[in-house]
């Protein structure tokens, strides 16, 4: 994402822009809060008018009271608008991009050129070699290189290719070589790209069931300073004192809780487009709240916790076998084996016993692939058969040539397996020749990221296809508090639903369409952008970079969301203290000079003293924009640590600050004798 | 003196905890359906009630049927009442031939007993037979302090249960509370009462010559039964006018010792019972430390103020007893500052001195505890209920902080709860202050003002908050036996009781519904000092940021005046 100034000075322009088209009441009716402050702006200002037609003395001052309290207005749409402006100038790159293409649909079997808006579910189109992908879809035929730059922003191609889980394709990509048939899976309108501009543009949002919680709780204190205010007026009476309604409405605009009004829909834009950063679009904002829920981590030990790959470690020959012997052969058996176990097991060969590799067909060996069948692998050459497999497979295959596995290679086996290794035992004829210890390797920093996340009161759950021998074994070396071993999606379900039940929420990540199920039921469901259609629409979550290790920074973004609102609205209850005490002594002053001594702040005259918390009122709005689309500072600490931390900042510095600044206010407004 | 007043009030507050803490781990047992050493007694007894009422007492109900029960029973008891006191005249147990009521104080007696609140608008020695004081009136103080135990116990029911329907049986909650905790605990105070010299007959009042010759009456009755359960119900309907100053309802210090404890001793625990049925101790022990620390904290401003008393009396000469105007003598200051303090503290309203007669700013913690919604301890059940609205309203302003939607002892607290707790705080804060504000506008509000200027105005906050918050203590010097008064403090006393439980009740239905999330180290912590101190701050600032300005045109700038050299 470009971050020139240009493309900022653009975003504040419209921001400025908007902050002006939102005070349509009809816009600004989401936010109740604003509303009111709105509303007095416009009572203060129809009261400013009339008095300065009828001549009277005190306009100056009321001008400048209406002035500020529409400025307070002003102040609270900008933020909103600022946060808009990011996902908009994205949005409108996006738009970009989704050119009108021509899509050639196939017709049994004829090409016929049609423009892609016309595309409907179920076509099947297509494409060629340089040409753009004009919808979702499945491909059903060929394979392909794709740049998939436009949605995901990583310029370096991707295959994919029909059947199997990286079979999806996006519409406004573009194929660099080879040729696709693609089955259309959405409607003009209804793909991944048009979703995924609505989204960051924030056309379709809506408030989060928290943001409605708080909104309520917002709107409860707006009605009590209400009340507080409009029977300040009943009393006043009583005790033989006047106030206007511009005094009034700047008491009560400085009570309700604008700053915390005013910025909460900025808050809860930002906390998306801080997932858009990361490239994960997240299909709600109540996902982002949920993120900050989560206590159960369900991780993929594959390409999460481990690198992906079992590397070969070790050679553990069988008695009477040296150990030169045992690599020689699983070398000669793993030389035509591509995957990245069998390179693996080459270079330990090379590493260890400086057995350089050979070509094969220079051999005239008879590479055997691995087949479901047999569920083994290995190679026929010069009269020897070597083969490589299971311990089981390979005991059933040395009984069937009448010999036997012995004990020692048994125990080398189970050894291995305890240690959370895979064994691999290499025979030739009817001897088994050895063992090669094929290791789960544990990603660096791993285990100090699972800690992490135990202090933040987060469980991770390993989730793995190995049996439970092995999956303990990484478990343990990587540090997660449980592990789902032999898992099905079947029982990933399962696992979900009583983590559910015990009223947890569950984040977990997927890709193939059986973990669609496994998505849909968990709190947090993110789905590669790499994996299935099904799983894109299951999960409530796209990672656009297809690394499940996000996972957790998606949690540590939702935690950020809710403490940026917390903090805020802390801060903003706490500033009314402050307040008060600039601005009831000035009511009254006149009737009970004695109330003078609330004064503690020494603000110059009654004037000054409302002028002043009105003005810090609007400015510690726009004072905290950054603060709102930034998000609080971050530590992955214990709930406890944290609350003390910002009690100390917000609570705090939210009682103290607006003393500070009104005093400030106060002096700068007699210096320009403006009070 | 003082250090013998601080050895008064440590004295106290020890001899209570050690009392209420026992006597709640056995309410909770009672709340549960356990087994308890009354059950030989009561266990019959409470048998044969359901069965000549007809109750299923095994049934449970879900809130919506749990609140129609307790609606409809109270206002069963508020018209029956009413007509008590209408036809009072025409029934026994009337030896001096007191006539009925008139429509609007019999109204708004009938409601403020049924409200818990127990507002006196009449002097009850002059106004009241027995019949009624008996049947009528001591009867609802039972009542009413139970159906206040009742919604709580509910409530705590709906935070334990694990995505239930349904939150306990009203009947059986209302007559368990009687029988094992009110009536037992009613007997012993009585008895203790009496010892003192706490009159109880159903004699004719009788007249003796004074030692100046003159002939003075002196009211009977039957005092101390209805004085035990005035106090330990939280009521505070005094059976005299003077209601606990007088000396034949609080006649030695030892008989004000009693009531005091009486007062706190179901409030302070029912916190423990509270943590005994979360099966959370902790939890129970944070609510009665956020209470301590406001109890002390308005004790203290009450106390000091009394205790410097007024400048302008001592300027006059007069040293040492300048703060005694209003006050008994048989009690002293400490004794009227804590009895201040903990009846309006708890929603009891009984009192042993003027509060017209405090100083501004002892007059104002009194008032503000009102103000607050009882929650310092409050009223039975009450207190405990208002208490955790404020709880809900901490947790979520304060937990999300930490990271998480907000959520207490495991459950989510979502926008319904919030909209149940906001109006619960919103409705009775929008009654006292609409309330007065319309009293001071109009004749028939300001015609009834004895003291002109800001006392005037403390006065008038004071009724209101009085009758909202179900206290019940009068600051006096407002005449409040008009029709107007009548009339529309007992529609503050019926929404301030009543806007609130159903709201509760609501909030314990959905709450029961609820999963409970394990707590883990990422889990708002609601236990422990620094939680305490922030319910308690929450409680502070949400009352004085509602309440500031008009009390800073009431006690605070009368306060300022006195200093200055004005008095009112």
């Amino acid at each position: 994402m470009s971050t020139s100034s240009s493309f900022n000075r653009s975003i504040l322009a419209r921001a400025i822009k908007e902050s002006f088209t939102k005070l349509n009441p009809r816009v600004l009716w989401t936010n109740p809060v604003m509303l009111v402050v709105e509303i007095l702006a416009v009572l203060t200002t129809y009261f400013t008018l009339r008095d300065i037609a009828l001549q009277s003395k005190t306009f100056g001052f009321d001008v400048q009271i209406a002035a500020w309290l529409w400025i307070t207005v002003l102040f609270a749409n900008f933020a909103e608008a600022l946060a808009e402006g990011r996902g908009k100038a994205q949005a409108d790159s996006l738009r970009k991009t989704r050119s009108e293409t021509i899509a050639k649909k196939l017709v049994r079997e004829k090409v016929e050129n049609i423009s892609a808006s016309q595309l409907a579910k179920g076509d099947i189109v297509l494409v060629e070699t340089g040409e753009m992908i004009p919808g979702d879809g499945e491909i059903i035929e060929g394979i392909a290189s794709v740049d998939e730059s436009a949605v995901t922003g990583e310029s370096a191609p991707v295959i994919r290719e029909s059947g199997g889980d990286r079979n999806a394709v996006t519409g406004g990509t573009r194929v660099l070589s080879d040729w696709i048939k693609v089955k259309i899976t959405a409607n003009p309108g209804e793909t991944f790209l048009d979703r995924m501009i609505s989204l960051v543009e924030g056309a379709k949002r809506r408030k989060t069931p928290n943001e409605i919680a708080l909104t309520i709780l917002l709107l409860g204190l707006t009605i009590v300073f209400l009340l507080a205010v409009a029977t300040l007026e009943a009393y006043a009476i009583y005790s033989g004192a006047t106030l206007s309604i511009p005094v009034l409405a700047a008491l009560l605009v400085c009570l309700i809780p604008t700053t915390i009004g005013g910025l909460l829909s900025a808050i809860g834009i930002a906390g998306m487009d801080r997932l858009l950063k990361r490239n994960v679009l997240a299909m709600s904002g109540r996902a982002v709240e949920a993120a900050g829920d989560v206590g159960v981590l369900l991780l993929d030990k594959t390409g999460t916790i481990t690198l992906g790959n079992r590397m070969a470690t070790e050679f553990v020959p069988a008695p009477g076998v040296s150990p030169e012997k045992l690599a020689d052969a699983a070398q000669l058996s793993s030389l035509a084996d591509e995957t990245p176990e069998g390179r693996s097991i080459v270079i330990l060969a090379k590493e260890k016993f400086n057995l350089r590799e050979r070509d094969i067909t220079d051999l005239g060996a008879n590479f055997v692939p691995f087949s479901a069948q047999t569920r083994m692998s290995g190679v026929d050459l010069q009269g020897r058969e070597i083969r490589k497999g299971a311990m089981d497979t390979i005991e059933k295959y040395l009984r069937e040539k009448g010999g036997e596995m012995a004990p020692e290679v048994k125990t080398a086996i189970e050894g291995i397996a305890k240690k959370g290794g895979t064994p691999l035992v290499v025979a030739e004829g009817n001897q088994a020749l050895g063992v090669i210890y094929l290791k789960d390797v544990v990603k660096g920093g791993i285990n100090e990221r699972f800690s992490q996340l135990r202090r933040m009161g987060i469980a991770t759950v390993m989730i793995t296809g190995d049996n439970p021998l092995t999956a303990a074994a990484i478990a343990a070396e990587a540090g997660v508090d449980d592990f789902l071993a032999e898992a099905t999606p079947e029982q990933k379900l399962k696992l979900i639903r009583e983590y559910q039940a015990k009223g947890q929420l569950v984040a977990m990540t997927g890709d193939g369409t059986n973990d669609a199920p496994a998505l849909a039921q968990s709190d947090v469901g993110v789905a590669m952008n790499s994996g299935t259609q099904a799983a894109k629409e299951a999960g409530n979550m796209v990672d656009l970079d297809s690394n499940p290790t996000k996972l957790i920074e998606i949690v540590e973004i939702g935690k950020q969301l809710l403490m940026t609102r917390g903090s805020l609205t802390t801060f903003s209850i706490a500033n009314d203290i402050a307040k008060y005490f600039a601005i009831i002594p000035a009511l009254f002053v006149v009737t009970y000079p004695e109330l003078g001594v609330l004064n503690i702040m020494g603000l110059a005259t009654p004037q000054s003293a409302i002028l002043s918390a009105v003005i810090f009122n609007a400015l510690i709005i726009v004072a905290l924009v950054p603060l709102a689309l930034r998000g609080i500072a971050y530590r992955p600490l214990g709930a406890n640590v944290i609350l003390r931390r910002n009690l100390l900042i917000y609570g705090l510095g939210g009682l103290i600050v607006p003393f500070i600044g009104i005093k400030l206010i106060d002096m700068l407004l007699v210096m320009l004798g403006l009070s | 003196m003082m250090s013998n007043d601080f050895i008064q009030l440590i004295v106290f507050f020890v001899v209570l905890f050690a009392l209420a803490i026992p006597l709640g781990l056995y309410m909770a047992k009672v709340f549960q359906g356990e087994k308890t050493f009354l059950d030989p007694i009561m266990g019959p007894l409470e048998a044969f009630i359901y069965r000549i009422c007809g109750i299923d007492a095994q049934k449970e109900m879900n809130w919506w049927e749990y609140a129609l029960s307790l609606l409809a029973f109270s206002f069963v008891g508020l018209f029956t009442l009413f007509i008590l006191q209408l036809g009072q005249g025409y029934l026994p147990l009337n030896p001096q031939g007191f006539g009925g009521l008139k429509w609007d104080l019999a109204w708004n007696t009938a409601v403020s007993f049924t409200t818990n609140t127990n507002w006196q608008a009449y002097g009850g020695e002059s106004t009241m037979s027995y019949l009624s004081q008996m049947a009528g009136l001591t009867v609802h103080n039972f009542v009413s302090a139970a159906a206040g135990i009742a919604v709580v116990v509910a409530l705590i029911r709906g935070l334990s249960r694990h995505q239930a329907k349904t939150i306990g049986n009203f009947w059986a909650d209302l007559t368990r509370t009687i029988l094992w905790i009110l009536l037992p605990i009613s007997l012993v105070g009585g008895m203790l009462l009496v010892s003192q010299g706490v009159i109880q007959n159903l004699s004719p009042y009788l007249t003796v010559k004074t030692l100046q010759g003159a002939n003075q009456t002196l009211a009977m009755g039957p005092v101390a039964s209805q004085e035990a359960i005035k106090m330990l119900g939280t009521n505070g309907g005094g059976f005299m006018n003077a209601n606990s100053a007088h000396p034949f309802e609080n006649p030695t210090p030892f008989s004000n010792l009693v009531e005091m404890l009486l007062l706190l001793l179901i409030p302070v625990g029912l916190t423990f019972s509270f943590g005994k049925m979360l099966k959370d101790a902790k939890q129970g022990k944070v609510i009665f430390g956020a209470m301590l620390i406001l109890l002390v904290l308005t004790l203290g401003t009450t106390y000091s103020a009394e205790i410097a008393g007024n400048p302008l009396v001592s300027k006059i000469g007069i040293t040492g007893s300048s703060v005694m105007e209003g006050k008994e003598v048989r009690f002293g200051v400490v004794n009227s500052a804590l009895w201040a303090t903990i009846t309006t503290a708890t929603s009891c309203g009984a009192v042993n001195a003027m509060h017209d007669s405090l100083t501004p700013l002892g007059g104002l913690s009194p008032m503000l505890q009102m103000m607050l919604g009882e929650v310092v301890f409050g009223g039975v059940g009450s207190g405990l209920y208002a208490m955790l609205l404020f709880v809900i309203l901490t947790v979520f302003i304060i937990g999300l902080m930490v990271g998480r939607t907000p959520e207490y002892v495991g459950k989510k607290i979502e926008s319904f709860e919030m909209k149940m707790a906001i109006l619960a705080v919103l409705i009775p804060s929008a009654c006292i202050l609409l309330g007065s504000a319309l009293a001071v506008l109009i004749t028939a509000g300001t015609s009834s003002i004895l003291n002109p200027g800001p006392h005037g105005l403390s006065e008038m906050l004071y009724a209101f908050s009085s009758a909202t918050g179900n206290n019940g203590s009068a600051f006096a010097g407002l005449n409040v036996n008009t029709v107007f008064y009548n009339i529309i403090l007992s529609v503050c006393m019926l929404i301030g009781r009543f806007s609130p439980i159903v709201l509760v009740l609501a909030i314990a239905g959905s709450m029961a519904g609820k999963k409970i999330t394990p707590a883990g180290a990422g889990t708002f912590q609601t236990t422990g000092g620094l939680f305490s101190g922030l319910l308690a701050g929450v409680v502070l600032i949400v009352g004085a940021l509602t309440f500031f300005p008009a009390l800073a045109l009431g006690p605070i700038v009368e306060h300022l005046l006195m200093l200055a050299g004005k008095a009112f």
